[in-house]
């Protein structure tokens, strides 16, 4: 309940000398030259080091971040003689694997489509709905006033994704959104509208119109509790604790026929057959990408690329992560922790030690951040007693430009982020630095949310969808779109599988041969046999205790 | 602009003191300042149950704990609270809240059917032991009474900000089930009494007319340096 300590205090009055004066002009935005300058020289994405081509699988010589290739470079956790396949615990028609926000659309997707509840088994590594999907709090875009379009949506999105999104992809998204809004309406969940029924839209950055559907700052709680409680309603089997941690391919055709499971607390495997399987777990902010700190749910861990990566996916855009501009830099307990960009929506504006603006807030998400680190590394940050940096994100300008009370009614979630800690936002600014928060690409999909191979043909029987998922986003997401990303795709993915189960006349065959192929691999190259992957849960005790740890009980 | 200097990074970064808790009743030594969850791993535990979005939104850690000389029993979530000295606590590794099914569409919308579901209600003494036990500060007993009151849209209001994480259940004298009947409440007023968007209504009707998609197929075949055109050139609506 500590506050502030003086010295960091006393720096305040230097922005609030100037908020009268940036409340009068706005920040004027940046050219196409000036942002590809700004990416260039201060983005992690263009430090060198930080990547390197891929030695093994389907998309050897593709460049990705360090983090990625040790994983990807990986013995996989089990090995073909270690199972044994011939008895199958579950023999389902679809396996949903992971409890976001895409896994459960997914899921009730295939039940309308006809699936039999029953039939299906999700399967999902911590609490069902454990996720990022329940951390999002700004908002999800959609298109839906008149002074908006579609198209709009489309441009702002290839341009936010610096031209390098799949395009149809895209049009899924904008076209499918009012659509999935209607869903969330007949299902329940409640959005902040004026009294009249329309909804309360903000601006995201990058976006040219008011186009944010918020519900409060718990956006994405309310839409994963509405999909859970639906879920829960049609009482399809799932298993709690128990990640997938190896896909399962039929030798015939070499698609995908179900997955190892893996009890987290008893460490018994189960065997899961499946007509489709649904990868739908999520990012990997728990990699610590560039050694940034994350605000990623506990179980992020990429565990969806790298199955998917072995059986022959082709991957997007992994040597790019999104560093949300504003994660928590002060207090430490919480650092990397969200500041939603909804407060920079509302008006918060972003200012430097000597009170100065330096970038307009709602630039997209790697211009901002870019221009933190900027300001940081050239000496016009402020520095934490723990020797962190930030700049001030000016919070109290939100109830200045909106009126008292709107941090309150609008942000419950960030005032009690920080009040629990002794800051009060609706009276002094925050201190704010990047964190590690998106990953931007993934396993390549197509419009029907079929996980691709390189050649462009789709892996028999397997879906992928929300953050695993990559093409959507391009090189840099939008705010507001993952929550689209995850719903558009996780309802088609539940299609899809929906109609290849009933196209299949026969249940698939299961094996581990693509694993043989792909430890082959590996042994060529060297990779030593402790480093396995997925890591399912990152590791963060301390040193003292491992050094002197045994491995008894 | 008046000009001042940067705070300078401190000579040496103090060793940070150190703080006594007791988890679950043993003794641990750990760095001031940690979250209860870095403490505990800090100490050495691997985390599996009571741990999940890790940012005070999924109700995963609810965390309950004494401190000595203090009958108090406080609450806490492990990922948003720091240790103090002498902290004896336990993170709650589940919180047994069985749910009742329903169909939302074929539901009368009135508290009525809310008690029929969770009959509990009714047994509320209005302690206020719910709200003083909420780690999120909701005023969690006048929800239960807007209920029984029969006024959905204010206890939809009041507990829209439940992250479920089942503490206020467990201190119930009544055993309400709050987190399964407020997410069953506030799914009822979301679609039977919130009002409705129309100007989503029109957008839909002209997708399903196929407004857009002769423009959406001439964009994704359009040259990049053309779309980059059409981004910068772009008018960026005024906030409000």
């Amino acid at each position: 309940m500590s506050g502030y300590p003086p010295e960091i205090k006393r720096l305040i009055k230097y922005v609030e000398e100037t908020r009268e004066e940036r409340l009068k002009k706005p920040y004027r935005r940046l050219s196409l030259e000036e942002r590809e300058k700004l990416l260039r020289e201060w983005h992690p994405d263009y430090k060198p080091g930080a990547k390197r081509p891929l030695r093994v699988g389907v998309c050897k010589g593709a460049l990705v971040y360090n983090e990625v290739a040790d994983l990807l470079e990986a013995w996989p956790l089990v090995e073909p003689d270690q199972v044994d396949l011939s008895r199958v615990d579950y023999d389902v028609d679809i396996l949903v694997i992971g409890s976001g926000g895409a896994g459960l659309a997914a899921a009730l997707w295939a039940i309308y489509s006809g699936i039999s509840p029953d039939s299906i088994l999700l399967v999902t590594k911590l609490r069902l709905g454990d996720s990022n999907t329940i951390k999002a709090q700004g908002g999800i875009q959609a298109a839906d006033r008149p002074e908006d379009s579609p198209v709009l949506h489309f441009i702002d999105t290839i341009g936010g994704g610096l031209f390098a999104n799949k395009r149809d992809l895209v049009e899924a998204l904008v076209v499918d959104m009012p659509f999935i809004m209607k869903w969330l309406e007949d299902l329940g969940a409640m959005f902040d509208k004026t009294p009249d029924g329309r909804y309360i839209e903000v601006s995201g950055g990058g976006a040219c119109r008011r186009r944010l559907h918020c519900a409060r700052d718990y956006t994405g709680l309310e839409i994963l509790r509405v999909l859970r409680e639906e879920f829960l309603n049609y009482e399809v089997p799932y298993l709690e604790f128990t990640p997938a941690i190896e896909l399962l391919t039929d030798p015939e055709d070499g698609g995908v026929s179900g997955a190892v499971l893996y009890n987290l607390e008893t460490g018994e495997y189960y065997v899961a057959r499946a007509k489709s399987v649904i990868v739908a777990t999520g990012g990997a902010g728990r990699l610590h990408i560039a050694g940034f700190p994350t605000s990623n749910h506990y179980g992020a861990t990429m565990d969806g690329v790298i199955m998917g990566y072995r059986v022959g996916a082709n991957i997007l855009h992994l040597d790019t992560f999104q560093f949300h501009p504003t994660g928590v830099a002060f207090p430490e307990a919480i650092r990397g922790e969200l500041i939603t960009e909804k407060c920079r929506s509302l008006g918060a504006q972003l200012v430097n030690v000597h009170g100065e603006q330096f970038i307009h807030q709602l630039e997209t998400r790697d211009l901002v951040s870019s221009a933190i680190i900027k300001e940081c590394a050239e000496g016009r940050g402020i520095i934490t007693p723990t020797g962190a940096v930030g700049v001030w994100l000016d919070m109290p300008m939100i109830d200045m430009i909106r009126g008292p009370g709107t941090i309150k009614r609008a942000l419950p979630a960030m005032y009690r982020q920080f009040i629990r800690h002794g800051i009060d936002i609706t009276q002094e600014p925050v201190l704010t630095y990047p964190t590690l928060h998106y990953q931007n690409g993934g396993i390549e999909i197509d419009v029907f949310s079929r996980v691709l191979r390189p050649s462009g043909e789709p892996i028999p029987r397997l879906m992928a969808a929300g953050e695993v998922a990559g093409g959507v986003h391009g090189r840099n997401r939008l705010m507001g779109n993952s929550l689209a990303g995850i719903l558009v795709f996780g309802k088609r993915a539940g299609i899809t599988a929906a109609k290849v189960v009933k196209e299949s006349t026969t249940r698939p065959k299961i094996s581990l041969k693509h694993s043989e192929k792909y430890v082959e691999e590996l042994k060529s190259i060297g990779v030593p046999k402790e480093r396995r992957s997925p890591i399912l849960l990152p590791d963060y005790r301390g040193e003292r205790v491992l050094l002197r740890s045994l491995k008894i009980l | 602009m008046s000009a001042v200097s940067v705070t300078a990074p401190p000579k040496e970064v103090p060793k940070p003191r150190t703080v006594r808790v007791y988890v679950m009743g043993r003794e641990y030594l750990v760095p001031e300042g940690l979250t209860i969850h870095k403490a505990l791993e800090y100490a050495g535990f691997r985390l599996i149950r009571g741990v999940g979005c890790r940012g005070g939104f999924c109700g995963a850690c609810a965390t309950v704990y004494r401190k000595p000389g203090d009958y108090k029993l406080r609450i806490a979530l492990a990922c948003q609270s720091v240790v103090e000295d002498g902290m004896y606590l336990v993170i709650l590794p589940y919180a047994p809240l069985p749910r009742v099914n329903y169909k939302l569409e074929s539901l009368k919308p009135d508290a009525g059917t809310v008690l029929k579901q969770y009959p509990e209600v009714a047994r509320c003494v209005a302690c206020n032991t719910c709200t003083k036990a909420c780690p999120q500060g909701l005023q969690v007993m006048d929800a239960i009474q807007a209920i029984k009151r029969g006024d959905l849209a204010k206890a939809a209001d009041l507990a829209f900000d439940c992250i479920a994480c089942g503490i206020c259940s467990m201190r119930c004298p009544a055993e309400i089930r709050h987190a399964n009947l407020f997410n069953l409440v506030r799914r009822i007023y979301g679609k039977y009494m919130s009002p409705k968007p129309k100007h989503l209504e029109d957008r839909i009707r002209e997708l399903e007319e196929g407004k857009y998609k002769e423009e959406l197929e001439n964009l994704k075949k359009a040259p990049v340096e053309e779309l980059k055109k059409l981004y910068a050139s772009r008018a960026i609506e005024p906030e409000e």
